[in-house]
């Protein structure tokens, strides 16, 4: 087996020894339905088809809450715990480590959004949703979420300490939120592109609709890689110090 | 199979270790002996590619440990100070996922062997968290055996173990030997005497001695000395001690207690028991006084007039 793999395995098997993965997704899936509840009880008040478009945005947001709790103990723990030793001097790369922490929470993550597939479900036997825009609905919520995870993954490397890389992946996750406002303040019309470009929710808002734009899969696709990127070579400087 | 030449790390404006140079055959046991903070681990996370050198080299079956770092970690097995475990998992799984990473082929077969030659087979399912120490250093072993290396670096492998245990580990570490190379810190004297064909004593990041134990023991028993404690006391006493041939000076403590210090290659507890008794003082206890790593230490840097200048900074 590949050492990515190895090292993906052995985390998500300890995700689910330990109660952060249940506590995780229980608390996700309990917002989420309870406002799914409700939007849907406003929507057959008023009559209008039933659509899964707000609930996406409110699982896209509610990820705010979910990533960083899942993404703190990766690197900060064997840091902490001197793991990461054992790991650094075994034929693996640094790379290798950091992918595999990350597909490990990608794996959490996957599994929170196949069980919200029980909403589409629910609206396909009741209505008649389309599953086109729900299907790009759950590709954006999938990328968005991995996204949100390659940055808990690097600022879990850059501490040893769990709560310290929690508060700095959501300081860095709400500052990429708030560029979309910031971009309606300034008046110079190519800084107000390069802030949209940037923000993130913004990115969303396309997939679900129900588009798939190259420009936001690009977008969530590079700040993965950034991120990982910048955790391996995090990972690396631990070495020089 | 161990090759150190010139290695330095230096950490701001300290320098950890500094110009270390050794080499170890293969099939040797090499003790690596200094008090905390001398630079074992430090050398040790050099040598297993987990820090880069500051200056020097090291290699490992003729793999740089540092541009051939892969290389060189498939060959060794590592147990760094701290056993690095995770306490969430079993004894079994977590030997299976460190067989996993080095490419064990078979790995059940890989698992069972390391878990039998330390000795813990039958906690195998148990989760390393509910483990005693003396079990975690022994898993923290198995993991370092598990894919069968050339070379093993073990740091402080004895530590926090009570006597019993600290005996197992070290019956283990030299049933191991042979095949494998064994390079091991310590800073109990007593261990590198038991179980290593060779010492190598490092003192403020620098090699101070380099010998084998019986060697390094003959040399620092040279000037031996022997405990006594004597009902009885009085100028008379002191007198009758240093009269006895071979003894260089005598020390009074409280209580009766008298340290003598012996000229190198002689046994004159005889004598000295004979004295006493003569002269009619109850003689209640003689013992040689076992000299204190500290002690060595400070011989060791008296005798290399480099090292005495660290001593002032």
């Amino acid at each position: 087996m590949p050492n990515i793999l190895v090292i993906a395995k052995r985390e998500l098997q300890s995700y689910f020894v330990s109660p952060i993965a249940y506590v995780a997704i229980a608390v996700y899936l309990v917002i989420a339905g309870f406002i799914f509840v409700l939007e849907m009880t406003g929507m057959a008040q008023y009559g209008a088809s039933p659509s899964l478009q707000g609930q996406f945005g409110t699982m896209v947001f509610l990820l705010l809450i979910f990533a960083p709790p899942l993404t703190m103990r990766l690197l900060a723990e064997e840091q902490r715990m001197g793991t990461l030793e054992l790991l650094l001097t075994s034929p693996v790369q640094d790379w290798q480590v950091v992918l595999g922490k990350f597909l490990a929470s990608l794996g959490v993550l996957l599994l929170t959004i196949v069980i919200t597939f029980a909403y589409g479900l629910m609206l396909r036997a009741y209505g008649n949703a389309d599953l086109g825009p729900m299907a790009a609905g759950y590709l954006g919520l999938f990328l968005a979420g991995g996204a949100l995870m390659s940055i808990g993954v690097l600022t879990s490397a850059m501490t040893q300490n769990q709560v310290i890389a929690a508060v700095l992946a959501v300081a860095t996750i709400l500052l990429l939120w708030v560029l979309g406002a910031a971009s309606q303040l300034v008046s110079n019309l190519t800084a107000t592109q390069v802030f949209n470009q940037l923000a993130f929710f913004e990115h969303t808002t396309n997939f679900w609709r129900g588009i798939i734009d190259t420009n936001d899969a690009v977008y969530f696709l590079s700040l993965m890689a950034l991120a990982l990127f910048l955790a391996t070579r995090v990972l690396e400087t631990r070495r020089w110090r | 199979m161990i090759d150190v030449e010139g290695l330095t790390k230096i950490y701001g404006p300290r320098a950890a270790v500094q110009d270390l140079t050794f080499h170890v055959e293969k099939g040797e046991i090499v003790g690596f002996l200094g008090p905390n903070g001398a630079g074992k681990t430090t050398t040790m996370r050099m040598l297993t590619g987990y820090l880069p050198p500051t200056d020097g080299r090291a290699s490992i079956a003729g793999f740089d440990t540092f541009s051939q770092s892969l290389d060189v970690r498939k060959r060794i097995g590592y147990m760094p100070e701290t056993v690095p475990l995770y306490p969430e998992m079993a004894v079994a799984d977590y030997l299976d996922f460190m067989a996993a990473l080095r490419h064990v082929p078979d790995r059940k077969a890989a698992v069972q062997r390391a878990m039998q030659v330390t000795h813990i087979e039958d906690r195998a399912r148990m989760n390393i968290g509910k483990l005693s120490k003396g079990f975690r250093q022994r898993v923290g072993l198995a993991q370092a055996l598990v894919h069968d290396p050339d070379v093993l670096i073990l740091d402080e492998p004895t530590i926090g173990l009570d006597p019993r245990q600290i005996i197992e580990v070290r019956e283990l570490i030299k049933s191991l030997a042979g095949q494998r190379t064994i390079l091991l810190s310590t800073h109990i004297l007593p261990e590198v005497e038991q179980i290593c064909t060779r010492v190598l004593i490092i003192h403020r990041g620098k090699l101070v001695a380099e010998d084998t134990p019986q060697n390094l023991g003959a040399r620092l028993h040279g000037s031996a000395r022997i405990g006594l404690q004597i009902a009885g006391d009085g100028p008379a006493l002191q007198k009758a001690l240093v009269a006895v041939p071979g003894v260089l000076s005598v020390e009074t403590g409280e209580n009766g207690r008298y340290q003598v210090s012996v000229a190198s290659d002689q046994d004159v507890r005889a004598q000295l028991a004979a004295a006493v008794v003569n002269g009619g003082w109850g003689l209640l206890e003689l013992a040689p006084v076992g000299m204190s790593l500290e002690e060595i230490f400070l011989q060791l840097t008296k005798e290399e007039p480099v090292a005495a200048e660290e001593q002032t900074d």
